[in-house]
């Protein structure tokens, strides 16, 4: 039943980007890392779907917006099952998983209280050393954190 | 593009590591050549150090440099509330090198970052401290005659002693094999286990600073043991004695086992050990100069060998 409804949900998209199985407890920061708590365009947020992958798994969609591979990539973060889908005239004309790149700038806040980042009007910076699983390292203060612990900014 | 700083240990090679030793040895034959003539060091201590701050201006000085800055960061403008790249930038605008030495971790990297002026870290809070490390380095290599094929026993608070993680990245070139000698609660992190697992650096873990392990030595490196790390106080009484150096203890060590200690010690070495051939722990410190003279003219990309 809700397996349907998230297809037809999908299919409804004319022209945009769908991002599926995302975990449920990181739908929210994918908003927030794409920005799209200040966009005009519609967004539909979907969060507890089923899953047959993931049990329970998000999903966000986004109409009429086309986001580079960066930006998206920086989602691999969080949600490193995603699934990235490019919508054209209701048709999927690209799909594909979202990759981590080696370094991971402006998102994530460093936990170390003592780090220059911290203090200082700069942005982030971290450096992947991990990818299975994610572990992130900073830049500045070599402060290590999993993914799924990463504070985002 | 700053390519000559020196943030961490584990950013330069073998080779470049080969190459300080290598100078740090000519300084200590030469140690007042007059190759930074003309040159303006800057020392910006956001957090006083004055051992580390002697050491490098005595290195500057011996050499024939100039050197401006502050030791107190209650006379710079970061009181004011100046950020670190303001006041970076505004000394860049003088000095052909910057020595700074920080509270916050992460300080001198982003340093490096906002200047094309060389940086020199000379400690940015827990996080490193590579002329340590260069001088632990330079003092092994010279009462060792070589670097390669060592035991070295690392003694005390291994969990929060970055003198001795840098120790660990910086020997890795050299096959050496280490003894981890601490109690459980300073016992040597996870992530630096696998890092020598991952090099193939050989190790052993104990709590007990045993005749065998002490007998078995080429370098024992003492760190102090704090008792603030500690919750227990009582936890801290036992365990600062259990990983105490007296020179009873040396009696069958090798002939040539040096102790060496970052210092300042309390109690980790007792008085009894000083007048040991083996103890090192004062030249150690002397090897500073040496060392840090090295890192500046690197730095610098002045060749002494050349001159």
């Amino acid at each position: 039943m809700s397996q349907q409804k998230t297809e037809l949900a999908v299919a409804a998209l004319q022209h945009g980007t769908v991002i599926d199985h995302i975990p449920s407890a990181a739908v929210f920061q994918v908003v927030k890392i794409l920005g799209l708590e200040h966009t005009d365009h519609a967004v539909t947020i979907g969060a507890n779907l089923a899953s047959a992958k993931l049990g329970s798994k998000g999903i966000v969609k986004v109409a009429d917006m086309f986001f580079d591979e960066a930006a998206l990539n920086r989602i691999a973060l969080i949600a490193p099952s995603a699934v990235v889908n490019i919508i054209r005239n209701y048709e999927v004309v690209e799909k594909r998983p979202v990759a981590l790149p080696d370094a991971i700038v402006g998102i994530v806040k460093c936990n170390n209280p003592k780090c220059i980042t911290n203090n200082e009007p700069m942005l982030t910076k971290f450096d992947v050393v991990s990818r299975q699983p994610v572990i992130i390292r900073c830049h500045y203060c070599n402060h290590a954190v999993s993914g799924a612990n990463a504070k985002i900014l | 593009m700053n390519t000559h700083s020196l943030v961490s240990i584990a950013d330069i090679s073998k080779e470049e590591i080969l190459d300080l030793l290598e100078r740090a040895k000519y300084f200590e034959q030469h140690p007042n050549s007059k190759i930074l003539d003309g040159k303006v060091v800057a020392t910006l201590f956001f957090e006083p150090s004055t051992r580390t701050r002697l050491s490098f201006e005595t290195a500057v000085n011996r050499l024939g440099g100039r050197i401006i800055g502050f030791s107190d960061p209650g006379t710079s403008s970061s009181v004011k509330g100046e950020t670190l790249k303001d006041t970076i930038k505004m000394v860049s605008n003088y000095a052909d090198l910057i020595v700074m030495r920080h509270f916050l971790e992460g300080a001198a990297r982003y340093a490096t970052e906002v200047t094309d002026v060389p940086i020199i870290n000379a400690g940015d809070g827990a996080n490193q401290h590579p002329s340590q490390t260069m001088l632990d380095l330079y003092s092994i290599y010279k009462t060792q005659g070589r670097l390669t094929d060592l035991t070295i026993t690392l003694v005390g608070d291994l969990k929060y002693g970055r003198t001795v993680h840098s120790m660990l990245m910086a020997m890795k070139y050299f096959k050496p094999r280490f003894n981890f000698v601490a109690s459980h609660e300073l016992a040597m992190p996870q992530e630096y286990k696998e890092f020598c697992r991952a090099e193939g650096i050989q190790f052993t873990e104990t709590s007990d600073f045993s005749p065998e392990v002490i007998n078995s030595s080429d370098i024992i490196y003492m760190t102090r043991v704090q008792r603030e790390r500690f919750s227990d106080p009582l936890e801290y009484e036992r365990v600062k004695d259990l990983y105490a150096l007296h020179n009873a203890m040396l009696a069958n060590s090798r002939d040539n086992l040096r102790i060496l200690h970052p210092l300042p010690r309390v109690n980790e070495i007792d008085v009894d050990v000083d007048d040991n051939p083996k103890a090192y722990y004062f030249e150690q410190a002397r090897n500073g100069l040496f060392a840090r003279q090295a890192i500046i003219t690197r730095a610098l990309g002045i060749n002494p060998f050349e001159l």
